[in-house]
């Protein structure tokens, strides 16, 4: 579904992304670990068609997708979860879940569909639909978030951290939910800091160093190899 | 039971229509008749520099440059015969049309570098209209445009626009139109894009919005109506000159819009209305109002960032909330609701 061929990418004039390769197939749970600065939001914007890499190919549903705004990417099908929770704070919860339909929003029957499906994945949207998003709790927005990049119905979805600044009660409960939209069919590609967290319920795994990919593999290998467990176990 | 919880609802907007409507029936003088239709020409103008300004977070400082064009179009198409109610719009949708390339090249720059680029834009329409003599007639400008073509009614006769009091509802009706246009606009999805490209860029793109192709599409809507108002402008003056062009004029709109509450429905209205009466009652004062006026918009952008609907909004809500909490002691559902109400961008 997705393949990156030795992507590099510039953020000014330095090199954040240096020749990353990687496939990730339909239905697969994958996860990008990787400290802070690693690269993994930079990759995860090149993926989406924010920013554009200066070297190698990325390919979505076996078309060429680096060269494509990021408006007609997301029309394909890929919908990423941005890093922090970014939201529209001042408009109502639900109005956010109306933007991230943004892409069809003549489909007035699937969108009604698709809130339906988010607010029975997290009930709190629904008691809190008329509030607006920036007096929600933290791991109200988060859901949030996922919810509205649900809302676009993609094939795959790139979470950038979702457990970033939660309480760990909150990061398990988001967990639980974000295998579970996996499990409904929908691909997910989960960038994250808390290793253990993400192995836990990813199939795969890569770790990204200083902008490379150094290790690859099942995530319940990954989760006994010596180096991850030194480098992001703190074992 | 209907009808009651709307007006319920929307009692102060169905007050001040009927204030409108009202006016020149109440009020006998000429003089303040003629200055509310300044001021609601201005707001006019106003309402369509806040949806570039205020719901799309693009400072164009190119609107008296759009009016100019949509003046002039109107004035050389009904010299030339064409109806007032064909060269109206055709002297929107020229406006409009000159603003699709000036937005293709000058929303590529961000920020500040798009209000200077406006900027520039407004100062070459004003130089055109002052030195394009042929077409123009230079300083002295066009003058003698025919009033609106009278509209036939059966059985009453034909509805013309030669007295006051009409012209003054006409300029009410196209304010109405705008507002419903504005209104249906940022309330629909489309215009919730509008606001998505203001607030984060980087999200608007996440959920699949080109934010380009946005920024035009509001760009070339806000030259549309700003080009009719020109247009309305130049029929009730009667003729038009280089100033219409003039960048002083956008100073004074965008003013109008802080002053009054930028990305709200009221704020251009308001601020129209107040500081065109308030200038006008400071007549004797000449050039030093400018420094008063100065000194008020300053004061605004400082205590009032949200102009004086966000105050009146903010006031009316903690009454509401202290007489709420009094009379059904749930003051904490009373709060979630005003949270509701103040959602704007």
């Amino acid at each position: 579904m997705l393949k990156l061929r030795n992507v590099a990418t510039n953020f000014g004039n330095s090199v954040i992304i240096r020749g990353v390769s990687l496939e990730i197939k339909k239905g697969d749970f994958v996860s990008l670990l990787g400290s802070n600065g690693a690269g993994k939001t930079t990759l995860f914007r090149t993926i989406a068609g924010i920013l554009k890499p200066c070297q190698g190919t990325v390919e979505f549903k076996g078309r060429q997708t680096n060269r494509m705004s990021a408006d007609k990417i997301v029309k394909l099908g890929l919908s990423l979860c941005p890093e922090g929770r970014h939201l529209f704070p001042q408009l109502s919860v639900h109005k956010n879940l109306m933007m991230g339909a943004y892409i069809r929003r003549r489909d007035h029957k699937g969108i009604k569909r698709s809130i339906g499906q988010v607010q029975e994945l997290f009930p709190i949207l629904k008691e809190r639909k008329e509030q607006m998003a920036g007096t929600l709790s933290g791991g109200e927005q988060q859901m949030l978030a996922i919810a509205r990049a649900l809302m676009s119905d993609p094939e795959l979805l790139l979470l950038d951290e979702p457990s970033i600044g939660l309480a760990p009660l909150i990061v398990k409960n988001i967990a639980d939910k974000v295998k579970a939209i996996n499990e409904m069919g929908t691909t997910i590609f989960l960038s994250e800091q808390n290793a253990n967290m993400a192995l836990k319920i990813t199939g795969r795994g890569y770790v990204l160093e200083s902008g490379s990919i150094i290790m690859e593999g099942p995530s319940n290998q990954l989760i006994t190899d010596d180096v991850v467990r030194k480098a992001y176990l703190g074992a | 039971m209907k009808y009651n919880k709307f007006l319920k609802q929307n009692w102060l907007y169905l007050l001040l229509l009927i204030a409108a409507l009202s006016f020149p029936l109440v009020i006998s003088s000429r003089y303040y008749i003629q200055i509310m239709i300044t001021a609601l020409t201005w707001a006019m103008a106003a309402l369509s520099l806040n949806l570039i300004l205020g719901y799309t977070g693009q400072a164009s400082l190119a609107h008296a440059g759009f009016f100019g064009l949509g003046a002039y179009s109107l004035a050389l198409t009904t010299k030339a015969g064409l109806s007032f109610w064909l060269a109206l719009p055709l002297a929107g949708a020229f406006a409009a049309f000159i603003g699709l390339f000036i937005g293709l090249l000058t929303l590529r720059t961000r920020g500040h570098y798009f209000a200077i680029s406006t900027l520039c834009f407004g100062v070459i329409v004003f130089i055109v209209a002052g030195s394009w003599i042929e077409i123009t007639k230079g300083a002295t400008g066009i003058l003698g445009i025919p009033k609106p073509t009278p509209i036939p009614i059966p059985f009453i006769g034909e509805l013309s626009f030669t007295s006051q009091t009409n012209q003054y509802y006409l300029v009410i009706f196209f304010l109405l139109l705008f507002l419903f246009i504005i209104y249906r606009l940022v309330n629909s999805l489309q215009g919730l894009s509008f606001m998505a490209v203001r607030n984060n860029e980087v999200l608007a793109e996440a959920v699949g919005i080109n934010t380009f192709t946005t920024k035009l599409l509001s760009f070339v809507v806000t030259n549309f109506l700003v080009g009719m108002t020109g247009g309305i402008y130049a029929v009730l003056m009667g003729g038009v000159s280089p100033t219409v062009a003039g960048s002083n004029l956008t100073f004074f709109w965008l003013a109008y819009v802080i002053i009054g509450g930028v990305a709200t429905m009221a704020g251009p209205i308001v601020g129209a209305v107040l500081v065109t009466f308030l200038m006008e009652y400071m007549y004797s004062l000449g050039e030093y109002r400018l420094a008063i006026f100065g000194l008020i918009l300053i004061m605004a952008i400082i205590f009032f960032p949200r102009g004086l609907v966000g105050v009146f909004t903010r006031l009316y809500q903690k009454i509401k909330d202290y007489f709420g909490g009094i009379r059904g002691g749930g003051a904490g559902q009373n709060a979630a609701k005003s949270r509701k109400a103040n959602e704007t961008l």
